[in-house]
């Protein structure tokens, strides 16, 4: 059998295709058809002559082999220094055997392979840090991964979240009416106390258009409440678009270029559509690096920047702070010990490690914040990061690389992870899930509607006038 | 046999090493893809030159890298291998003394006695390299017979070229090794990993113009190498 009913090479690209899928509980029948799922050759080889240029295949014969590059993965250090770890190994036995053999692989080599590529390297980047001759692993192994997915190995979750990127533009089932009703539902919510709040759909030439992640809506409708109050109280002019509001990319994590470039354009339609003086991305890394530094470039960008000014949630909330916008009451700073998760999405790969640590001078009382070690640009990933996070096949894996961040955290004596990042605050609630080591977890938005001061103006007045 | 290993056989592995070089350079910068590497390589000039700048100084002045600084005694072997490989012999009497016979032209030389020490460091440091790739099982498991022949192909000048500086008598057959050692030498370096001799600046520019415009050179202090 070449191709499976559930695991063959066609991306989803309908809803009854994508509820087929997700019918198949946990991927079983998926992953068996796998096992039989037979390896374009020639269509791979295409692939990689078309693909794989210079920068690339540099990188491949060029490196030293001195590895240098093994300490600097949290992935071979926490499991135990196993050679097989090394990132060198990692992706010379996995891409470098593809080009080397020009493609002539089989089934059961491109299912190891996509074993590495999701649960062995989590695109964190930081060997490229380590490796004298600048090799980043990390671009590699996204490379990669889109070869797989190109030739239908990609795990069962990722390949619906591809799907769901195809058909609602969104990495969950969101629909643009759900998406707006959770709006005005939000808006309405807060109106006891926070009367005129507003989540202006669609305003044209506002100040700020603000993007999420699908999750919000869906599972999290606080979240988009908070945004919103926090907007409110910083007096911003601001919307969020009916269509183009979903900044993350699971096809990003996929591999599948196709509907990264669906996904970014439909968010690049909005920005165009209603021509904000800059846009804002919620607490997410891997929704910014897709929208905001790889995006640009699937969607054929040449300055490889976004229509506008696109700026993360943590360059707002350090503005709003810096300028006044938001003020903080200094008896309701942070007064235990605490520590901040560098998201490597935009930290490493985006230079905003001093713009988070100025946060933090407003959020908390001096001498409670304790780094972690490392930190900054030389952060390890939180453990779950580049789609590992979601992929039930390898857990056991996942859980595994928690240990890093754990014993990470562990070290600060921290009782609270400031995480402003959907995948490293999942991965920290997992950690915690998993080996009760007693901590507590936040991102930026609750933590600031606990500490903000709020102008008398915005404050619920009862009838007489007065405030309650 | 000397005549011609001197005369035509040394030209033509220069002119090999050289445009097999300049090839490789030439064919890396062409195969330079905005859109496939995802860097806009040509439309930020002052941050592409100072982030490619930056990685390539990190990396070239010894420990000026925090991987340098991580990994102290494999940073110390590198260095001094390359010393040997690279400085000593452009700046050693005997070499500058042929130049001059043949060119006229001449430049300053390192003492003898440092350029032995020098080349002595690199040996070992050469062979030091080669016994960590066995004892430490994260670099055993990637390396390959090229790794092992491209050391020895580096080393054997540096070998016989002291050997025939200190021995005594007039047979010249060190030198002759030694030549045929270094022209061996000059031909793989476009041909094998030793092409790293231009590539390691093309690969680190790549990255550094990589960071500098678009992860973050362009916000703060940009990527801390």
């Amino acid at each position: 059998m070449p191709e499976g009913i559930f695991c063959n090479k066609k991306p989803i690209n309908t809803e009854a295709e994508l509820k087929a899928l997700l019918s198949d509980t946990r991927g079983t029948k998926y992953y068996e058809e796998m096992l039989s799922l037979e390896v374009d050759r020639e269509k791979l080889w295409a692939t990689i002559q078309k693909t794989c240029k210079s920068r690339t295949q540099t990188w491949l014969d060029v490196c030293a082999r001195c590895g240098l590059c093994a300490d600097s993965c949290f992935l071979y250090l926490v499991n135990d220094c196993k050679p097989e770890q090394v990132p060198s190994y990692k992706i010379q036995s996995t891409l470098g055997e593809m080009v080397r053999r020009k493609g002539d692989v089989d089934n059961a080599f491109m299912r190891h392979a996509m074993e590495v590529a999701w649960s062995q390297c989590t695109c964190c980047n930081r060997c490229a840090m380590y490796c004298p001759h600048g090799i980043d692993m990390g671009v590699m192994m996204g490379y990669t991964r889109g070869l797989l997915y190109s030739q239908g190995f990609v795990p069962w979750e990722l390949k619906i979240g591809a799907g769901m990127h195809r058909v609602y533009r969104a990495q969950m089932d969101v629909t643009t009416e759900d998406w707006v009703e959770t709006c005005e539902w939000m808006a309405e919510e807060q109106q006891d106390d926070w009367p005129g709040l507003e989540i202006p759909v669609d305003k044209e030439d506002a100040d700020i258009m603000y993007t999420c992640n699908a999750r919000e809506p869906k599972h999290y409708p606080e979240d988009l409440a908070e945004a919103a109050i926090l907007f409110h109280i910083a007096g911003e002019n601001w919307t969020v678009p009916s269509e183009g509001w979903e900044q993350t990319s699971l096809s990003m994590f996929a591999g599948d270029w196709e509907a990264c470039k669906l996904q970014v354009e439909n968010v690049y339609a909005a920005i165009d559509r209603l021509k904000p003086k800059r846009v804002i991305g919620t607490e997410c890394g891997h929704a910014h690096r897709a929208t905001v530094i790889e995006g640009p470039y699937w969607a054929g960008r040449p300055d490889g920047q976004p229509p506008a000014p696109y700026i993360h949630y943590v360059q707002w909330v350090a503005e709003a702070l810096r300028t006044g916008k938001l003020k903080i009451d200094p008896a309701k700073r942070i007064k235990q010990t605490v520590t901040y998760q560098d998201s490597c999405n935009y930290i490493r790969n985006w230079g905003l490690a001093e713009t988070a640590r100025e946060i933090l001078t407003y959020l908390v009382e001096p001498g409670y914040l304790v780094e972690m070690t490392p930190n900054k640009e030389h952060n390890y990933c939180c453990g779950g990061g580049g789609g590992f996070n979601g992929i039930g096949k390898f857990r056991p894996q996942r859980n595994k690389a928690l240990l890093t961040k754990r014993d990470q955290i562990l070290a600060t004596g921290a009782k609270l992870v400031i995480a402003p990042c959907h995948n490293c605050w999942d991965a920290i609630r997992d950690l915690e899930e998993e080996y009760h080591i007693h901590i507590d977890w936040s991102f930026l938005k609750p933590l600031l509607l606990k500490m903000v001061i709020i102008p008398d103006h915005l404050k619920p007045q009862d009838e007489e006038g007065d405030e309650e | 046999m000397y005549a011609f290993l001197t005369g035509p056989m040394l030209w033509l592995s220069f002119a090999i090493c050289i445009l097999g070089c300049a090839w490789r350079v030439y064919k890396y910068v062409k195969g330079l893809n905005w859109q496939l590497d995802r860097v806009a390589y040509g439309k930020y000039p002052d941050l592409a030159f100072k982030g490619a700048m930056k990685s390539i100084f990190h990396w070239l002045i010894p420990f000026a890298s925090c991987s340098w600084r991580a990994k102290p005694v494999f940073a110390a072997a590198f260095f001094l291998l390359h010393i040997g490989l690279v400085i000593v012999p452009l700046f050693l009497y005997a070499h500058i003394m042929i130049v001059a016979e043949r060119f006229g032209v001449s430049w300053p030389a390192m003492p003898d006695g440092l350029a032995d020490i020098l080349t002595i460091l690199s040996i070992l440091a050469g062979v030091f390299i080669l016994l960590r790739r066995f004892a430490l099982s994260e670099v055993r498991i990637i390396t390959t017979r090229q790794d092992i022949m491209i050391m020895a192909i580096s080393l054997a000048p540096l070998v016989t070229g002291f050997v025939a500086a200190h021995q005594s008598g007039d047979g010249n057959g060190w030198l002759l090794a030694h030549i045929i050692t270094g022209e061996i030498w000059l031909i793989a370096v476009p041909f094998t990993k030793l092409s790293h001799a231009v590539l390691f600046f093309c690969s680190r520019a790549q990255i550094g113009i990589d960071f500098g415009v678009k992860r973050g050179g362009q916000r703060g202090s940009g990527i801390v190498w």
